[in-house]
């Protein structure tokens, strides 16, 4: 079985991850026998293979039930009760989260956002999207665990995603055929593509706003014996998932947005990186390019003599980080998703060296309407300083969660009212590493002038208490530091910490001044821009919402963080007492 | 033409390409770093060498010098981040200064009385790291290890053994050696690689020779660590 795997990757250590992914899907746990083998076979360290493998939490070196389940544990799918229903399948089940049971039938434990925040709450059983959870599918999925039937006979519904396209403009609504774009560009030719991409202002969706047109040009000119181009599509930032749909239903816009760019820039090979979560569509993307292929779209491009480009998809295996840039193209290489020393830049040095132009999906849509229609056409879309359209994923309290394309500039509160929310409180845009903003700024627009935003666009309404939003967020960030630097290794940590203690009723101004202190460390210290903004979501809510967080305090002096009786907790699992004997506040 | 920056006021000249910290160490300038070695690449992981070049943070072992640049080192602001992180890897890892064999030689240790941290300040993991005891000739001790990857890089690029390597992620990252059953015993490590030389703390150290060197003859013990800029031996 390794065999044929190592085979069809070459034997090629840059793909140890991919590897991994597949021994592990086919023996459901990566032993230390088969880490040896793969170490053996690409000529690698046994230790580096064990630290890639440590890295990622879709790899697992324990074995683990036949049925993963792995409830999404974003603040919309807390919002639609997951904490709830988690316990009750855990409950049925006789198992502690995250611990495989005795009998090695099942697993259940949580996971970062997985991209279903429109039709949550949802989980993910063995690497497929289950949404739309509830009490009844609970007990039924249970029941069906328990009784050893296989996926493929669970309910059809229960695996349906749905697009929840609700408000289409120029990217939505785009009338391109394959290849339509593709054969513009071709015509126009690198020069002149290149050129339109400048004139149409196009600036990278993935949050960071670069402009594509300057990133192409500056990838094309740098020196290097292959050109790559690589779509970021580790859509991993919880709230979003406009990539998701995009992918779904728009493969084609993205496949040949990134073959527009492989022209432009000179590359004859694209690798479009999905996240784990999403590996439920692989197949159907892999029967894209299949089809893209037959159609001449990809190999020898439209019979060109000298444009020939193709794209291969590598899957990520749950680690957030990856979506920064550099760290994508180390776990591209098949190495830990550290973030890289910069510069150099990767349209210099990027995957494998070479020089690359890594982009999100939803900027590789967008170059086909340019190549289309050309640049100045695109620029007159949208605002002075960001032109075209952005998509906003809107999940939360809403009556129409899903997606809505908008040109840039659209005010908060049309979205909020386009969406149908009601007694909204506060937005938090771009998701835990953006901005949380509150009812007096609700005329603020969505622009990189304005509100700069990768697509999350989570609304909470007046019950909801910021200070839990804020804490899971924390958490998130502490499970997805990559540890590379001490101040995010450390501070999301202790930050997690703090927020834990002022959730137990044991915090003071004094944790207040702590988590502002470890902002300002992590803001100026971090190697990446996941440790700068890591504390983001906590200044603002501490902010704007400070009273969520004082309720919380028993004393404005000091209080220790130490629960005497909590201490006891072990003690009363073990012996299985709970009685009010059995607790120090209750003993008289 | 020589070129030069500013450092705190001091004119560094430095050559083109080289980095902030590397000029100042040539030019006898202290800024503090643990992850950083004249010897190796650099790896900007401990962030203690942050510095604001041009009111700007940076990492002074990856920041190429630039001709003019004005460079913030020994700063209240600067030194009181430093001292913070300082303590978040003696709060990570399980630091007994008092029983450690290292101490009085340690980069960890004496940078922390250098800048003048006077308690671990946040609450303490302790991690359970266990020990690794099986070299004949070498103890690892991983509960103090502040993951500066300088043996995973002596070991893989002077020694050529990859004995070394980081696992896990976040907060549980952690150091593992080249061998199926997990021991250091089981993988080619000898006393005298680079790897086995070169840990600024107290987690590679040589069996039999501890406490050797009496207390109060140690390297930091008559001088701290700022007064001994280029102290870090540099061989081949």
């Amino acid at each position: 079985m390794l065999e044929t795997l190592l085979d069809r990757q070459h034997r090629d250590p840059t793909r140890l991850l991919q590897i991994l992914i597949e021994a592990q899907h086919t023996s459901g746990w990566l032993s230390p026998q088969m880490l040896a083998a793969i170490a053996r076979e690409l000529k690698l360290p046994y230790a580096r293979v064990v630290g890639v493998t440590g890295f990622y939490s879709f790899l697992h070196t324990t074995p683990m039930g036949r049925y993963r389940v792995l409830w999404s544990d974003n603040i919309t799918d807390r919002m639609q009760g997951s904490t709830e229903l988690m316990a009750a399948m855990c409950r049925k089940l006789w198992l502690e989260p995250g611990r495989v049971s005795e009998d090695g039938l099942a697993s259940v434990a949580a996971t970062s956002c997985t991209g279903m925040c429109d039709q949550g709450p949802a989980l993910l059983v063995n690497e497929r999207a289950i949404t739309n959870m509830n009490m009844e599918r609970v007990s039924a999925m249970v029941e069906l665990i328990q009784a050893g039937t296989p996926l493929e006979n669970w309910p059809a519904a229960w695996f349906s995603c749905v697009d929840h396209i609700r408000r289409k403009d120029i990217l939505l609504d785009h009338s391109l055929l394959p290849g339509e774009a593709l054969a513009t560009a071709m015509e126009r030719g690198r020069t002149a593509t290149l050129a339109e991409m400048h004139l149409s202002k196009l600036r990278g969706r993935g949050g960071a706003g670069f402009n594509t047109g300057a990133k192409w040009q500056a990838c094309k000119d740098a020196t290097g014996d292959q050109h790559y181009v690589v779509g970021n599509a580790d859509e991993g930032e919880p709230g979003t998932f406009k990539d998701r749909v995009l992918l779904t239903s728009y493969a084609d816009l993205v496949f040949e947005g990134m073959t527009i760019a492989g022209f432009a820039i000179g590359a004859s090979k694209g690798l479009l990186y999905l996240r784990g979560e999403y590996r439920y569509l692989l197949d159907k993307l892999q029967a894209v390019l299949a089809e893209r292929r037959a159609s001449g779209l990809l190999g020898k491009v439209m019979g060109s003599p000298d444009f020939s480009f193709d794209i291969e998809i590598h899957l990520g295996a749950g680690a957030y980080v990856c979506g920064e840039e550099s760290a994508l193209l180390e776990s591209l290489e098949g190495k830990r998703g550290t973030p890289r020393i910069r510069p150099p830049y990767p349209v210099t040095a990027g995957y494998l060296g070479q020089p690359t132009a890594v982009n999100n999906v939803e900027t590789l849509a967008a170059a086909c309407l340019i190549a289309k229609h050309g640049g100045a056409w695109y620029a007159d879309i949208g605002t002075d300083k960001s032109a075209g359209t952005k998509l906003l994923s809107i999940s939360g309290d809403c009556a129409r969660p899903g997606i809505y394309e908008y040109p840039f500039g659209v005010t908060v509160t049309q979205v909020l009212a386009d969406c149908g929310a009601d007694k909204t409180q506060a937005v938090q845009i771009s998701g835990p590493s953006g901005v949380c903003l509150a009812d007096n700024e609700f005329a603020r627009r969505i622009a990189f002038e304005d509100v700069p935003t990768a697509g999350a666009f989570m609304v909470f309404n007046d019950s909801r208490d910021m200070f839990e939003v804020a804490r899971n967020f924390a958490h998130f960030f502490a499970h997805e530091s990559c540890g590379f630097c001490t101040p995010c290794r450390v501070g999301t940590s202790l930050v997690r910490n703090l927020m834990d203690k002022l959730a137990a009723g044991h915090g003071s101004p004094y944790d207040i001044n702590e988590i502002f202190k470890m902002h300002r460390l992590m803001q100026t210290t971090s190697h990446c821009g996941l440790g700068h903004s890591a504390c983001n979501p906590l200044f603002d809510t501490l902010n704007k919402f400070r009273p969520a967080y004082e309720r919380r305090l028993q004393s404005l002096e000091f209080e220790p963080s130490f629960d005497l009786d909590a201490a006891l907790s072990q003690a009363r699992q073990m012996t299985g007492r709970d009685d009010a004997g059995a607790h120090l506040a209750n003993e008289s | 033409m020589t070129e030069h920056f500013l450092l705190d006021g001091d004119e560094i000249p430095f050559v083109h390409g080289q980095t902030v910290i590397a000029a100042a160490r040539a030019a006898g300038k202290y800024i503090p770093h643990l992850c950083w070695h004249p010897d190796f690449h650099p790896h900007g992981s401990c962030q203690l060498c942050t510095i604001k070049a041009d009111g700007r943070f940076a990492a002074s072992c990856t920041l190429a010098a630039q001709a003019g640049m004005v460079v913030e080192n020994r700063t209240a602001e600067l030194d009181d981040k430093r001292r913070t992180l300082l303590q978040m890897l003696f709060v990570e890892g399980n630091h007994f200064c008092p029983s450690c064999e290292k101490s009085g030689n340690c980069r960890l240790q004496a940078t922390a009385y250098d800048l003048g941290m006077l308690t671990p300040h946040f609450e303490h993991f302790f991690p359970d790291r266990p020990v690794d005891a099986s070299h004949p000739d070498l103890l690892l001790d991983f509960n103090r290890c502040i993951l500066c990857e300088l043996c995973v890089r002596a070991s893989r690029d002077v020694d050529g053994k990859n004995v070394f390597a980081l696992s896990g992620r976040g907060i549980k990252s952690h150091l593992v050696v080249n061998s199926e059953s997990g021991r250091l015993a089981d993988t080619g490590m000898a006393l005298d690689d680079r790897a086995a030389q070169v840990c600024p703390v107290g987690v590679i150290l040589a069996k039999r020779r501890g406490f050797s060197v009496p207390i109060g003859k140690r390297l930091y013990d008559s001088q701290p660590i700022s007064e001994k800029v280029g102290e870090e031996k540099s061989r081949s």
